[in-house]
């Protein structure tokens, strides 16, 4: 339905409950606002951007009244009327605002600073003394607030209440003395903080690490992708003289709308800080020695030639698709090996042939919009606030707007989980197949409403990497989706995930879902990179676990490792036996890893500033960025292959970051030259869900998974960041808290044959066989000190 | 046109038997005949006691004058939400002391009013918002809740009918805002009282999302008198737009302040004469009909009748219809500064013109008290309270700009004066006092 009404005179078609604000815009006229946000509700608190209505008495605001059939709007445009309110709000903000534009963070990029330039006197008739405020005030360790600044617009506070669901800031006090602020020793640790200084009309809200440091007519914008987890968000890069300043979210309404995550915002430092600036190679001595990149690059080729064809290649999730691709081809090509796996965490057979089956190269097949507009969403090993979170904020979205449904398949029903008012279908981890089935066979006890809702049109499944970890998860919610017709999608973790998958990263694989053992698949590949099928690896290769089961066996000889770490890795110390016992290790590190004291070459590479590239989300989407810092002299992973595979004579094929995407757009079907064809399609997984039994008394089903900001390498130096961090807890039901005489805030101790992790417990209602920890954390590194992966049972004391 | 009316005289109704020191109680409210009308309304259908008071031509008597059964048939009587009544007994209006007292002397005349209206628009919970600087009313009408709910009149069954009802009393926590009523509801949710934006109307989505009448605690102790004696009684009173009885609280530097109930059209210069005149036999300067919210009038205008629409006619409005009495020892300066000062410190902060413009405002106005206003200045008072009126989000910011320019209109003079003498040098600070000696 659609109304026709007029503004300024000139006629608009609008659909019906078109804002009077948005139809303007629709017409070009941008009427001055403050309060206003097109993902918020309207509050018409600002009066800013009052207008004119035909048959009304007063000025209405425009941002909260809609468009009516016949409605003749006039705004500042040709209403005097609406000119002087506006003017007159503007003069009122102005009274209580300092004049410090020339120090503020805001200044040069400032709504009040612009529309005050169009609805502002030139000089002021207020001549009493200004409102003052101690400033800054810490809302938390990465927020400071200068309430002095603020012009109560509740944008801040509403995004958290609304967007995020997390209303740890309001405004207090009344009249001229209202503020922004926040409870007593309740600091604004929301996961999504950052995203208030971008939308605040004024410099009220700044953040800890970028306070002071620039100007914005001094930064230079670049759009850029997120390269920490798979949601994709788009951001901005400001840098000035080839140091980043600051990341903000850019926006994108398919994928992060206005909105992005703290980690995404805040966490860039890693890329400055210990930055390898030559190749190292280590000497007959045993240690590293810098050297020129010709001399490296001669002597990995020389050391991977010698050991070629048994040679694995680990990349650990974090390249662009671009770096992934050529690692796959430079795999399969130059070392005439399958041996390869992005996959640098607890991983499963039966996830590859899963990603084989339904996700490799399918492209959008389930999207943000998808989730939007569906029935239900169930979550199946996905906790999204923590590992997906513009997955959460579209939820919530969803969930306050259309009232969608969210269903969890897990222990516990998280804060997060709450703020998606999600249902629970309560299961240690491991059971996970176990109640996918007994909820399509009809026999779990209050699920029939997730069974129905999965059987309309629309229905979406989201199964998270720690799927991998249960045995059965995987196929069954392939069944689930085949029985239902709901659409399954995979949500990894990180960011270069499903791009390697996509770019056949993973043995067996090739570009786009292709099979190595399908011969037309490989013949497709082969014509792509100019060379014979025949010039392709023919054994099909082995995933991380067994590979590096395979170097401690002799099997294998030399490994090339990019962006790993040893300590994301399911079994730290076989990982740590196969390096020490590979005979030769290429590492391409940004900078030193635990991996490099392994390593007899490392060569160092840009990083996401530093070259163009692309990350595919978890939607399939493949997210394009360009290269920020042009004048760095850092060089990309595919560059390095190039060298690498240059010196090693293999086929001169391209491996520059243009031939790299024209050959991705033939065989991913993407872009102009995209031409994606079909090929055979791997079989689903079919194992079986896993018996659970209940563990014995004293022990617990381990459930764990990475908070959004932990220990991650990547989060590094940011430590005003790190402040907002979520406190480290153990999680057990009041069942056995009881059991154990433990009050919250005691500790606990969490224990396997291998380690011991102690921390303050917090009693939920979480499943009464499970515990809790975070995977990550201080206090809390589960595969490091407990070498347990989740679904595994350890004991639980108080300590 | 004043003349060609009847003068109307002092006719207590709601007030009749307020001299009775245990009208407060069950047993002395029922001895005057207190709860027949609640009978009687049972005996009806819902829909038909919000005829009877849409017939009656009642009008709210919280300042609006909006009419009451009208309100009560905005309210969807389908739907799967329940809905409530909830009674706006936070009088905080300065000059406004007209339903505390009603509150601390009858207050089972508000509970019966409350049950009759809950059952009209089908309520099955009420709620008596009351003003939390008045604990007084508040254990007064709690104690009343008590008596009827123990009386079977509230709860299961009200007096042996299918009709059932529960009533709440809240006390207010002291905001000036929670007298407007989307403000109210929030202050009653739990929430930060700050008024809500208008649609959806809290007919249509008041308490918790739910449709909702809100009504003045004098709007409601008139509904037993109308099912009691029938429209057409009630309409014997009063004008034809105006029908009824008011309490006039008169206040202010009159020799015998108080509530006096006459129907409307009654003149000031009527109530004056009730009140015993201006004290110590002075003039009156000014005066506000109803609030510091309306305009005020001069000694000109005491002859204007009481109603909505006279008071309309001549600038001003009835408002809460309690008037307040400035004789000639006030300073016009003095007493608009001092209410916008009100202004200030009860402005909510929600939207712009009325946090800042009352900021600004009494900035200014209190450099005119020193004697240190500027001339420029009270075209920019003028500016500032056009900025204001219209601008703001709720009424009450509206009503923070009124004064000044009403004030503007009748003494200019006193404001010329008080760019160069303190405004204590013209007039004397002791002489206005309420309690001042005779002779100054």
């Amino acid at each position: 339905m659609t109304v026709r009404a007029s503004v300024d005179g000139i006629d608009v078609v609008v659909p019906e409950g078109t804002l009077i604000i948005r139809a303007a815009e629709t017409l070009g006229t941008f009427i001055p606002r403050f309060c206003d946000h097109p993902l918020l509700d309207p509050v018409a608190a600002c009066r800013m951007c009052l207008v004119e209505i035909e048959g009304m008495p007063k000025p209405q605001a425009s941002c909260a009244v809609t468009l009516t059939e016949g409605m003749k709007v006039r705004t500042q445009m040709t209403s005097q009327v609406a000119e002087q309110a506006q003017a007159g709000v503007m003069e009122f903000l102005l009274i209580n605002h300092p004049l410090d534009c020339p120090v503020c963070d805001k200044g040069g990029e400032c709504p009040l600073q612009n529309q005050a330039m169009t609805a502002g006197r030139p000089d002021s008739r207020f001549g009493g003394p200004k409102r003052e405020f101690p400033k800054p005030l810490a809302i938390s360790t990465e927020i400071l607030l200068d309430r002095e600044r603020c012009v109560s617009c509740a944008r801040c506070t509403r995004f958290s209440e609304q967007v995020a669901g997390d209303p740890f800031i309001d405004l207090l006090e009344r009249g001229s003395d209202q503020q922004v602020g926040i409870a007593h020793d309740e600091p604004f640790n929301s996961y999504f903080s950052g995203n208030t200084i971008q939308i605040c009309p004024v410099g009220a809200l700044t953040s800890t690490s970028y306070r002071f440091r620039s100007r914005p007519f001094d930064l230079v914008s670049v759009k850029t992708t997120c390269e920490h987890c798979a949601s994709g968000c788009a951001l901005r890069t400001d840098y000035r003289r080839d140091f980043v300043m600051r990341r903000l979210a850019w926006e994108d309404p398919a994928v992060n709308e206005d909105w992005n995550c703290d980690k995404g915002r805040f966490a860039f430092t890693y890329m400055r800080h210990g930055r390898l600036s030559a190749p190292l190679v280590r000497g007959s001595d045993g240690v590293l020695h810098e050297v020129s990149w010709s001399e490296a690059i001669a002597f990995a080729a020389k050391g991977l030639s010698a050991l070629s064809p048994s040679v694995a290649a680990l990349l650990g999730g974090r390249l662009t698709n671009e770096d992934a691709y050529s690692f796959a081809k430079f795999t399969r090509l130059v070392l005439q090996s399958d041996n390869i796996d992005f996959r640098n965490r607890p991983s499963s057979g039966e996830e590859a042939d899963f990603l084989a089956h339904h996700v490799a190269g399918t492209g959008l097949v389930v999207t943000y919009e998808d989730l939007e507009n569906a029935p239900i969403v169930l979550l199946v090993s996905l906790e999204p606030e923590e590992e997906s979170p513009i997955i959460f904020l579209r939820l919530r979205k969803a969930y306050r707007k259309s009232g969608l449904k969210v269903a969890v398949i897990g222990p516990l029903l998280t804060r997060g989980l709450r703020k998606l008012g999600a249902q629970l279908l309560s299961t240690v981890a491991g059971g996970e197949a176990a109640t996918i089935d007994s909820l399509l066979a009809g026999d779990l006890r209050g699920s029939q409403s997730v069974l129905t809702a999965l059987k309309k049109k629309g229905a979406v499944i989201l199964v998270g990497e720690r799927a991998a970890s249960s045995a059965g998860a995987y196929s069954a919610s392939i069944d689930l989706a085949n029985e239902t017709g709901a659409k399954l999608a995979w949500v990894p973790r990180r960011a270069g995930e499903r791009g390697a998958l996509d770019a056949g990263a993973l043995a067996g694989l090739l570009p786009g879902g292709r099979l190595m053992a399908d011969a037309a698949a490989r013949a497709d590949v082969a014509r792509v990179w100019g060379v014979e099928p025949s010039d392709l690896a023919v054994r099909r290769g082995k995933p991380q676990e067994k590979i590096l089961r395979e170097i401690s066996e002799g099997k294998i000889d030399a490994l090339i490792t990019a962006g790993l770490q040893i300590s994301d890795a399911p079994d730290v110390d076989t990982f740590k036996q196969a390096l020490s016992e590979a005979k030769f290790i290429v590492s391409f590190e940004q900078r030193l890893s635990d991996v490099s004291s392994y390593a007899h070459v490392i060569l160092p590479v840009a990083s996401v500033i530093e070259k163009g590239g692309s990350f595919t989300d978890w939607e399939g989407r493949v997210r394009h960025f360009n290269r920020a810092l042009n004048d760095s002299p850092a060089v990309s992973d595919s560059t390095v292959l190039g060298m690498l595979a240059k010196e090693m004579g293999a086929p001169n094929t391209g491996w520059r970051i243009d031939e790299v995407q024209y050959e991705m757009a033939k065989l991913l079907g993407e872009g102009p030259t995209g031409t994606k064809k079909e090929f055979k399609r791997a079989g689903a997984p079919t194992i079986e869900a896993a018996d659970v039994k209940a563990p014995p008394s004293g022990s617990a089903v381990l459930s764990t998974w990475h908070q959004l900001l932990d220990l991650g390498v990547m989060q590094g130096p940011e430590e005003h960041l790190a402040g907002t961090r979520r406190p480290s807890q153990v999680i057990i039901s009041p069942g056995r808290a009881k059991q154990l005489g433990v009050a919250t805030g005691d500790l606990v101790t969490v224990s396997t044959v291998n380690g011991v992790v102690t921390l303050p417990v917090e009693i939920d209602e979480i499943h009464e066989d499970s515990v809790w920890l975070p995977m990550n954390s201080p206090g809390s590194q589960v595969l490091v000190t407990l070498k347990a992966r989740e679904g595994a049972t350890v004991k639980v004391a108080k300590a | 046109m004043a003349a060609k009316r009847s003068s109307q005289k002092l006719r207590p109704i709601i007030t009749e038997h307020w001299d009775d020191p245990n009208l407060f109680t069950l047993a002395g409210y029922q001895k005057v005949g207190g709860y027949k009308a609640l009978k009687a309304a049972l005996k009806k259908t819902p829909d038909q006691v919000i005829e009877l008071v849409k017939a009656s031509g009642l009008r709210g008597r919280g300042g609006a004058g909006f009419p009451t059964g009208m309100k009560w048939g905005f309210v969807p009587k389908k739907g799967d939400k329940p809905r409530y009544l909830v009674v706006n007994a936070d009088e905080s209006e300065p000059g406004a002391c007209k339903d505390v007292p009603l509150m601390l002397a009858d207050p089972h005349l508000l509970v019966e009013g409350v049950i009759i209206t809950s059952y009209a628009i089908e309520a099955k919970e009420a709620f008596i918002y009351i003003r939390g600087e008045v604990p007084e009313a508040v254990r007064r009408v709690s104690w009343a809740v008590k008596e009827a709910r123990e009386a079977g009149l509230i709860g299961r069954n009200v007096a042996g009918s299918d009709y059932s009802l529960e009533v709440t009393v809240h006390a207010g926590a002291g905001a000036y805002i929670c007298g407007e009523e989307t403000a109210l509801l929030d202050s009653l949710e739990g929430f930060r009282g700050q008024p809500r934006l208008k649609p959806p109307f809290p007919a249509v989505a008041g308490l918790y999302a739910a449709p909702t009448v809100i009504n003045n605690v004098e709007t409601i102790a008139n509904v037993p008198f109308i099912v009691t004696n029938g429209a057409e009684w009630f309409r014997g009173y009063g004008t034809e737009k105006s029908p009824g009885f008011k309490l006039w609280a008169v206040s202010g530097h009159v020799e015998r302040p108080g509530i006096y109930e006459a129907p409307f059209g009654i003149t000031m210069r009527e109530l004056l004469d009730y009140a015993g005149g201006v004290r110590y036999g002075r003039d009156v300067k000014f005066w506000i009909p109803g609030g510091s919210s309306v305009p005020m009038l001069t000694a000109e205008h005491l002859d204007i009748p009481l109603t909505y629409e006279d008071l309309a006619a001549a600038g001003t409005m009835l408002g809460t219809g309690t008037p307040m009495v400035f004789d000639t020892t006030t300073s016009v300066v003095k007493a608009v500064t001092r209410w916008l000062e009100f202004y200030k410190h009860e402005s909510c902060g929600k939207c712009t013109p009325c946090r800042e413009g009352t900021y600004w405002v009494v900035d200014i106005l209190q450099r005119f008290e020193q004697g240190d206003g500027k001339k420029t200045e009270l075209k920019l008072l003028d500016d500032l309270s056009n900025q204001i009126e219209g601008r703001s989000f709720c009424a009450l910011g509206d009503a923070a700009a009124t004064p000044f320019p009403a004030a503007m209109k009748y003494f200019a003079d006193e404001f010329d004066l008080a760019t160069k003498t303190p405004v204590d040098k013209t007039f004397d600070p002791a002489a206005t006092m309420l309690k001042s000696p005779v002779a100054v």
